[in-house]
């Protein structure tokens, strides 16, 4: 992906490889990802289970468990700089107050046998220069914030609801105003209603803390609702990114018009649902070349021998296929 | 909290008196009668009569175990020994405390030892550290407390003379037994810190704490260790309520007067109210600390807490 030098950017990842290394073999979790985003905007990532969307958020904050996981190689420029190249104390400082991130599963996201109000006065007092009183004052001010009354800051994880949760884990990433916020699947595990709310509110606080924020997801109707721009991961690489308007509009990867096609049609009377024919490669033996060939219809010869690049169809609309850039519904 | 405090106090009572019933009827089965057994086998028939009505030895078996029950419970009278003819309870008490004293200084070392060990072994997963620790867990475990008790009277007695093989009037002479009874529940702490500690450093709010840009070592020690402790913390109860009860070997091999020797030497001489005695004392100990760890249990899980509001 050519850098856009138009954009003011907040973060900025480049070639970013990390892999996981077991007895078993090496697993190509990231493979030279690139990822930009913009101050502000909400960045769609888009992707199977097992793409390697999960694996570059913990890169960017640094979290990846090692071992197994190396990030082998690649920048992730921050604000202008190279979180890669920090020291573990610095980095310290800027996960959860610059960076902060929201976990998947809220049910296990908690500290168990902490109450709530002291799990998030824990980031307030890591990053902001209060006491002991203040930061838990401002827990309770974050709670409100939520949506849950501050006479249950003294309650444990285990006496909240899991949408209730998911709120506290929201009071404790923006507790310190972080100009990134990651949410890694912060809906997948809660009820459809809930998921609603939840939303609602994350939308509500970006807004109100002018985040910029990254949204892992694998639904698309969310990212329709929420995103600015969206990236589409498969197998470890971006093989799609543009603005959302873009992408709906025109999807040019065959993977990603794979995906649109698979998204079921309410109207439409039919037996099967559309699926993308294959399964995801195994990721310890990526097939060589392009790594979506196998699965492709558009799939000629040379897909299988070289590794395509970042190809931009239409202003800052990118495809890592030489044959994309047709309609979408076409070709798969 | 209360109710939970009641609810188990309560528990202990049918605990009790199952124990009671089970070691009554094993002593009332086995075969000697006790008459004779007191009074010689030159006793005349009338006096041995006497004697059976005077202890109610005549009286149908539930009745027989009744009275036994309600003596214990009222007057705490357990019986008399055959052979010193002193009140069982009496004898008991004279030896608890070595016994106390022994298990308590060996589960203080199970737990100095065994929890930096497990934290360290789980830190450090198949670190040099972990893997000697493992292996020392492991021989600690398989080892029988009296080949090691033996072997530790050779090195520190006999051949380098630094410690007493017997007795237990003064530290130096404590040592020897605290360290080889407490070599299973070092083991089992360690692996069990361990274990418990490796489960819980994956877990999702451990990340959770990390992602707040939390110090490593106060997300091992606050965030980890708490939840960790947990089960560590039953498994150190249990292990102190079967070093109370399981002193009985360690006891004899170095000549320690505790409830251990005393129930050996009692079975020796067939005195059986103080063997009878004596197993129900060790149930109702560890019983009472079981009832003391499901308490601290409450206090450091909130959610156990939670059920019992």
């Amino acid at each position: 992906m050519t850098t856009d030098n138009k954009r003011d950017l907040l973060l900025d990842v480049q070639d970013l490889t990390i892999h996981y290394v077991t007895d078993n073999g090496t697993v190509h979790a990231v493979e030279n990802l690139n990822l930009q985003l913009g101050h502000g905007e909400t960045l769609g990532f888009v992707g199977e289970t097992g793409a390697g969307k999960t694996t570059t958020a913990l890169g960017i904050m640094r979290l990846i468990p090692s071992p197994p996981g190396v990030i082998k190689s690649g920048k992730i420029i921050f604000e202008g700089e190279d979180l890669l190249s920090m020291s573990e104390a610095d980095m310290r400082g800027v996960r959860g107050g610059r960076i902060a991130m929201i976990f998947q599963d809220p049910m296990t996201s908690l500290n168990p046998v902490m109450t709530v109000d002291k799990q998030i006065a824990e980031m307030i007092k890591l990053h902001r220069n209060v006491g002991e009183a203040e930061s838990l004052k401002l827990a309770g001010d974050m709670l409100e914030l939520v949506g849950i009354r501050r006479e249950r800051m003294k309650d444990y994880p285990h006496q909240f609801s899991g949408g209730m949760k998911q709120r506290v884990v929201i009071a404790i990433a923006l507790a310190c105003d972080p100009g990134l916020l990651i949410a890694d699947e912060p809906t997948t595990a809660l009820d459809v209603t809930i998921q609603a709310q939840v939303l609602e509110l994350m939308k509500d606080l970006k807004r109100r803390f002018a985040a910029s924020m990254i949204l892992i997801t694998h639904d698309l109707g969310i990212v329709a609702d929420i995103c600015d721009t969206v990236a589409i991961m498969y197998a470890g690489r971006v093989v799609e990114y543009a603005d959302k308007r873009s992408l709906y509009s025109n999807p040019a990867h065959p993977y990603t018009v794979g995906l649109f096609n698979s998204v079921p049609d309410l109207d439409s009377d039919v037996e099967e649902l559309n699926t993308i024919p294959g399964l995801m490669p195994d990721p310890m033996e990526l097939p060589t070349g392009c790594t979506f060939h196998p699965r492709c219809l558009r799939a000629v010869p040379e897909c299988s021998v070289s590794k395509p690049g970042m190809i931009e169809v239409e202003p800052g609309h990118f495809v890592a296929c030489p044959h994309a850039g047709s309609k979408r519904g076409s070709g798969v | 909290m209360v109710k939970y405090i009641v609810r188990r106090v309560l528990f202990l009572i049918p605990v009790l008196v199952g124990v009671a019933f089970c070691v009554f009827t094993l002593l009332y089965l086995t075969p000697g009668d006790p008459a004779k057994m007191v009074l010689g086998d030159l006793a005349t028939e009338s006096a041995i009569r006497d004697f059976r009505e005077k202890e109610g030895l005549d009286k149908p078996f539930l009745v027989q175990f009744g009275n036994y029950l309600y003596k214990a419970v009222t007057q705490g009278d357990i019986g008399r020994s055959y052979v010193t003819k002193r009140p069982v309870m009496t004898e008991i008490m004279a030896t608890f405390p070595a016994t106390l004293k022994l298990a308590t200084f060996a589960i203080v070392i199970a737990i100095v030892l065994g929890l930096p060990c497990g934290i360290l072994s789980a830190i450090k997963q198949y670190s040099a550290f972990d893997t000697v620790t493992m292996i020392l867990a492991m021989i600690g475990l398989s080892m029988p407390v009296f080949w090691l008790g033996l072997l530790l009277i050779l090195l520190f007695s006999v051949y380098l003379r630094w410690l007493p093989s017997s007795g237990f009037d003064t530290f130096k002479a404590m040592i020897l037994p605290s360290l080889a009874l407490s070599a299973q529940s070092v083991s089992m702490i360690t692996r069990m810190t361990r274990s418990s500690m490796l489960e819980v450093i994956r877990a999702d709010y451990i990340r959770t704490a990390r992602s707040k840009g939390q110090k490593e070592s106060v997300v091992i020690w606050v965030h980890a260790l708490h939840n960790a402790l947990i089960p560590v913390v039953t498994l150190c109860g249990l292990q102190f309520g079967s070093l109370l009860a399981g002193a009985i070997l360690t006891e004899s091999i170095f000549a320690v007067p505790g409830v251990g020797r005393l129930m050996v030497e009692s079975i020796k001489a067939r005195d059986y109210p103080v063997v009878q005695g004596g197993v129900l004392f060790v149930a109702a100990a560890f019983s009472v600390v079981n009832l003391l760890v499901d308490l601290l249990y409450a206090y450091i899980d909130p959610r156990i807490k939670a059920q019992y509001r």
